[in-house]
């Protein structure tokens, strides 16, 4: 199976279309310019294709990337800009390694990690499970659950935040109909994660269960046939055939949402950004929701620091990579097994 | 679909075996009734949001936070509407947005799928090369290269400006790595053979060969483009320091801030913001949810 699918968010970059590039044993069709012997003119249009987005590309990726690089290493002056920006050495990083803000906002971002990317992926495969399973209203429930991924963050995060609200939010109201005691969503360090999780799952689940789903159906029926004469209900089925065939599936969704989740940034922005007036450090009360990325906003653009910023955003690259490649460990380790 | 469903009865596959001949037939149809119950939950939880968000742009605030609250949708909707009105420049903003996510779609599909032709069919020295710096760079997070694109931008005095949204989105490796899988595969080798051998050159190859057969992954996209540039946020909130410029999503964030606290006035306009999205999806869903995310695993 090789994974070719946009698993983009909207709104997010996807790195995780780098699988796109994995197509194998495909028949390249060759200019054969060396026969021909007008090399020049025959490529010359093919050139002429690629170039106007590889000028963007460079001018506003590859540029930037190595630009940004150059920053973490400066100490910018916001009055004198570029010209006066001072060369620092590893002043900036010497900082970040002793920042706890920063260290507070990677244990944030590693925490809304584990609430917002777990749970949500198992249940999405449950619910593939069921959709693959049932005959009628399959396109619906791919409909009804893929819409949450079309609304835009900012709208989600209000609704959310309404839902959520601490006084009169419907949640809390339901739990003291139920005579229970609200929860403090919105200021408890612990709920405000939750609540930056929830977002993320609800938006994300569906999502991940058509993933799952189209993973699903392609998995020859014999198998299961074959499985089913030898006595295996369904449960064991599920364990023993879908679950390992859906293995490069999970893969793939476990690291598109560990790199989206691990740059959580608008969701906590929205939900808790608005008193950053007041403490530029701020993700909430007592930042129990800033992650990396609202960190590195607020350094960068609030602050207007962009040699600090730059190197708070190679920290996040540096933790962001760190996972990645820990979710292809335990992935190797389940295959030796 | 793209991808055949299974065989069985029931056309079950994956969680459900098929029932055993000996079983009563009522025992099968509760448990095939069980994971449409489960998936009704789900359903509910999916759509409930939007649902509630309509509640509260059709009362008023006062309504929503009353005990017990509202539950059903009430008749304040104009008055909610009309105070978004008053509060931000809700047209400018909704006719900023789709400019920008209209012109980024149509030139993101001219570029990229330009370059994916390339890429997937023809061989020329530095394909290698370029196209795994695409993958490279693709791979590194936003945030390394937002600083320098927000001081490009203040260079070029584009801040502030529309332009400043569009140009740098079509930089979106995404597409070129989506396209090239998508015509490698969908468009036939021998077509192009045939009209190279009619005198057709790349440009008309791509124009009247690899666009007509490669229309699906065009759609999809054309949607994915689409709903990206139309929900960006850090992008807009970054660049767009001109308060009489906004997007729906950054005029939305605004309203929040500044009045957040009438919360059926941000509802109202919350839901203003998505539903020209939602219908495009709704639509255009087929191509979506089928053909794009399906067209997955292959």
């Amino acid at each position: 199976m090789t994974l070719t699918a946009p698993s983009g968010a909207p709104g997010r970059r996807d790195p995780g279309a780098l699988a796109a590039s994995a197509g194998r044993g495909r028949r390249k069709r060759l200019v054969r310019p060396a026969r021909t012997g007008g090399s020049q003119q025959r490529l010359g249009p093919v050139y002429l294709a690629i170039a106007p987005f590889f000028v963007l590309f460079g001018v506003f990726v590859l540029v930037p990337v190595v630009f940004s690089i150059w920053l973490s290493f400066q100490k910018y002056s916001v009055l004198g800009g570029i010209g006066a920006s001072e060369f620092v050495g590893l002043r900036n990083y010497e900082f970040l390694a002793q920042d706890a803000t920063f260290r507070r906002a990677i244990v944030n971002s590693l925490l809304i990690w584990v609430l917002g990317t777990f749970p949500m992926l198992a249940m999405a495969i449950v619910i593939a499970a069921m959709i693959n399973s049932v005959t009628r209203l399959k396109s619906f429930y791919r409909l009804a659950y893929f819409l949450p991924n079309v609304t835009s963050i900012v709208a989600v995060t209000l609704f959310f935040g309404a839902l959520f609200s601490e006084q009169f939010g419907l949640i809390n109201q339901v739990l003291e109909g139920l005579g229970l005691s609200g929860v403090p969503w919105l200021t408890d360090p612990w709920a405000m994660k939750a609540v930056v999780a929830i977002l993320i799952t609800w938006q994300w689940c569906g999502y991940n269960a058509i993933l799952y789903l189209a993973g699903m159906q392609a998995i020859p029926g014999d198998v299961y046939e074959a499985a089913a004469l030898d006595g295996a209900g369904p449960v064991r089925q599920f364990w023993s055939i879908t679950l390992p065939l859906l293995r490069p599936v999970i893969l793939f969704t476990t690291v598109i949402s560990t790199i989206t989740t691990l740059q959580t940034f608008t969701e906590p922005q929205v939900l808790f950004g608005s008193n950053t007036a007041v403490n530029p450090n701020s993700g909430g009360p007592g930042q129990g929701a800033l992650t990396m990325v609202l960190y590195f906003y607020q350094q960068a653009f609030n602050n207007n620091d962009y040699g600090y910023g730059a190197a708070i955003a190679m920290g996040v690259f540096a933790v962001v990579l760190v996972f990645v490649v820990i979710n292809f460990r335990l992935a190797r380790t389940g295959d030796d097994h | 679909m793209a991808v055949p469903t299974l065989p069985g009865p029931e056309g079950s596959a994956g969680v459900a075996a098929p029932a055993p001949k000996r079983r009563p037939s009522g025992a099968a149809r509760r448990r095939s009734l069980l994971p449409h119950l489960v998936l009704w939950v789900g359903v509910v939880a999916a759509l409930f949001p939007f649902y509630w968000s309509v509640v509260m742009a059709t009362n008023t605030t006062r309504d929503i936070f009353s005990t017990p609250p509202k539950l059903v949708p009430g008749t304040h909707l104009a008055e909610n509407i009309a105070n978004v009105f008053a509060r931000i420049d809700f047209f400018g903003a909704l006719a900023n947005t789709a400019l920008v996510a209209v012109v980024t779609t149509v030139l993101v599909l001219t570029l990229d799928s330009l370059a994916a032709f390339a890429f997937a069919k023809f061989e020329f020295p530095g394909r290698r090369v370029l196209f795994g710096l695409l993958l490279l760079l693709f791979m590194l997070p936003a945030q390394l290269s937002l600083i320098p694109q927000f001081l490009i931008m203040r260079e070029l005095g584009w801040t502030g400006q529309l332009q400043a949204l569009v140009v740098p989105a079509l930089a979106n490796a995404f597409g070129v790595f989506w396209m090239r899988q998508y015509m490698s595969t969908s468009v036939p080798d021998e077509v192009l053979d045939a009209a190279r051998l009619d005198g057709c050159g790349f440009f008309r190859q791509w124009w009247h060969v690899a666009v007509p057969t490669a229309r699906p992954g065009l759609a999809f996209l054309a949607i994915y483009t689409f709903v990206a540039a139309w929900n960006d946020y850090v992008w807009p909130l970054i660049v767009l320091v001109n308060p009489e410029v906004q997007t729906l999503q950054t005029s939305l964030a605004q309203l929040n801030v500044s009045f957040g606290t009438d919360y059926s006035m941000v509802m109202a306009g919350a839901l203003m913001a998505i539903i020209p999205i939602m219908v495009a999806f709704l639509f255009l869903s087929r191509w979506f949810v089928a053909d794009g995310v399906a067209g997955a695993v292959k």
